[in-house]
């Protein structure tokens, strides 16, 4: 009687650690599509694109909690931002198409140098304000006392940084664990909201991209991509693939498209 | 003789064809471009970005910054390009019609640059300025509660019109100027007004339908801008 009790407590753990797990990867993939976008195929196709301006009640109901580019305003939600209205199950909100790079905690940007000061470097990251690289978050070597930091990092130089916390003047950045200085290159801008798109879902366009171009690619979330190849035509081939999917944004089954481009006008290595 | 017809043979409460478009201009974060027949404005939006001088920045919240101009062209006469008296006034009050629907609590220390230009002008330049420089705004992604819609009413003669032209702000009876001009701006969902300007001699219950008149003039604005902000991707 006893062992079979137990048995019957471990199943049932077993089926409950099972449902959470299966729980806690569908959440895992909402937070994916979430970050990356409603993209690529499928999800886009059976989803209406709604486009609303600000001003526009999107809801209401006390039931969804407003997202970015929303307020409640007694019982109605409210779009304050123009964009594309993305409802969840829980949650509305407007996915801006244009617009600054608003900084987030944990996004990777691609910064250019712009001053330096006795302990900091200050960036430029394309955004409303400036980003500040502090001497300890630079680097992982031992930078000693007094020492010339235009040695490590100097003015116009290109660096990848992640962004640690937003402070109301500024960004503070960290290139401890993840950045790096970003040498000879290509370097173009685009939209910053058009990043998710040109990454693609799980990464799947910019590692097409960086398949048939043999290019070494660095995307940014300001908007700023930096693109190393063997050649400088191959370079040129990323970057008019990028500027592609930058303006086809909104086509569906945009990959095969990009894919198309890219077989097309392949460059024929000596 | 008294205003009985319209010098364009419009109705007494009717506006002239309205043009919108939004995204004219590529550089800029947010633009637009809005007409009322031959007054045509042209409205480009950078930022938020931070405020140079330093000590113009307020920690609390952004800052509007609107420059209106009419372009040289603009007039018949050549207008000499730069701030006037008259430009810098227009600046202000358009800037004081596009705050209240701005929330720029959330860039603290930085700015918004509005640029407005005329490229044609026929009477209404501020009002259809600021319906340019509202489309502007919303394309830029700056947070907003509401669009502004503004148009211009007024009382020529004895009759109250909307949406003046210029033949009608000169208009004059037994050699004695008789128009008045009120421009208008209004945040249109809470039915509410930015702008109210004034010109010339009217009563007060005149004054009141004129208000009236332009309230419903405004919503008529706002479908036009709504719907050009709704076309601003479609069309590709």
């Amino acid at each position: 009687m006893k062992e079979m009790h137990r048995r019957v407590r471990e199943t049932k753990y077993r089926e409950e650690k099972i449902e959470q797990i299966e729980q806690e990867k569908d959440e895992y993939k909402e937070t994916l599509v979430r970050d990356i976008g409603i993209e690529e195929n499928g999800i886009e196709e059976k989803k209406e694109r709604i486009f609303v301006v600000p001003g526009h009640v999107i809801a209401t109901s006390m039931d969804l909690l407003p997202g970015d580019g929303t307020q409640r305003e007694g019982n109605n939600i409210v779009a304050i931002r123009f964009g594309l209205l993305d409802k969840g199950s829980r949650y509305i909100r407007v996915i801006p198409l244009s617009g600054v790079y608003i900084p987030k905690k944990d996004d990777m940007v691609v910064g250019k140098i712009l001053e330096i000061t006795t302990s900091t470097w200050v960036i430029d990251i394309n955004s409303v304000n400036v980003g500040m690289l502090g001497l300890a978050e630079a680097t992982r070597e031992f930078i000693p006392r007094n020492a010339d930091l235009s040695k490590y990092y100097k003015h116009g130089d290109l660096v990848l940084a992640k962004v640690l916390m937003m402070k109301p003047r500024f960004a503070e950045l960290t290139m401890r664990d993840s950045g790096r200085k970003l040498d000879s290159g290509l370097v173009i801008e685009i939209n910053p909201n058009k990043v998710p798109r040109v990454i693609g879902r799980l990464g799947s366009m910019i590692n097409l991209i960086k398949k048939e171009t043999n290019c070494n690619i660095v995307i940014g979330q300001n908007g700023i991509i930096w693109i190393r190849g063997k050649n400088p035509e191959e370079e040129l081939l990323a970057r008019d693939a990028i500027k592609k999917v930058e303006a086809f944004s909104h086509i569906p089954e945009l990959t095969e498209r990009i894919k198309d481009f890219l077989d097309k006008n392949k460059v024929k290595v000596p | 003789m008294a205003y009985t017809k319209r010098f364009d043979g419009r109705g007494f409460d009717e506006i002239r064809k309205m043009e919108a478009k939004v995204g004219v201009i590529e550089n800029a974060t947010g633009s637009a471009y809005f007409a009322f027949g031959d007054t045509k404005a042209i409205a480009a939006v950078y930022g938020p970005r931070t405020l140079y001088p330093q000590h113009r920045q307020d920690p609390t919240q952004g800052v509007l910054r609107c420059i209106y101009d009419m372009l040289s062209f603009s007039v018949a006469e050549r207008k000499r390009p730069g701030p006037s008296r008259r430009s810098v006034e227009i600046s202000m009050v358009t800037e004081k019609a596009l705050i209240p629907t701005l929330q720029l609590k959330k860039f603290p220390s930085s700015v918004v640059d509005v640029f407005i230009m005329i490229m044609e002008a026929n009477a209404g330049t501020r009002t259809a300025g600021i319906n340019a420089a509202s489309l502007a705004l919303a394309h830029s992604g700056v947070p907003m509660l509401d669009l502004v819609a503004s148009v211009s009413v007024g009382k020529i003669g004895n009759k109250l019109c909307v949406d003046l032209i210029k033949e009608e702000e000169d208009y004059s009876e037994n050699g004695e100027k008789s128009a008045t001009d009120i421009p208008v701006a209004m945040l249109p969902r809470f039915n509410k007004f930015s702008l109210l300007q004034l010109d010339g001699k009217i009563s007060k219950e005149e004054f009141n339908t004129a208000l009236k008149m332009s309230r419903d003039a405004c919503h008529k604005i706002y479908e036009v801008q709504k719907k050009a902000l709704l076309q601003t991707y479609k069309e590709k």
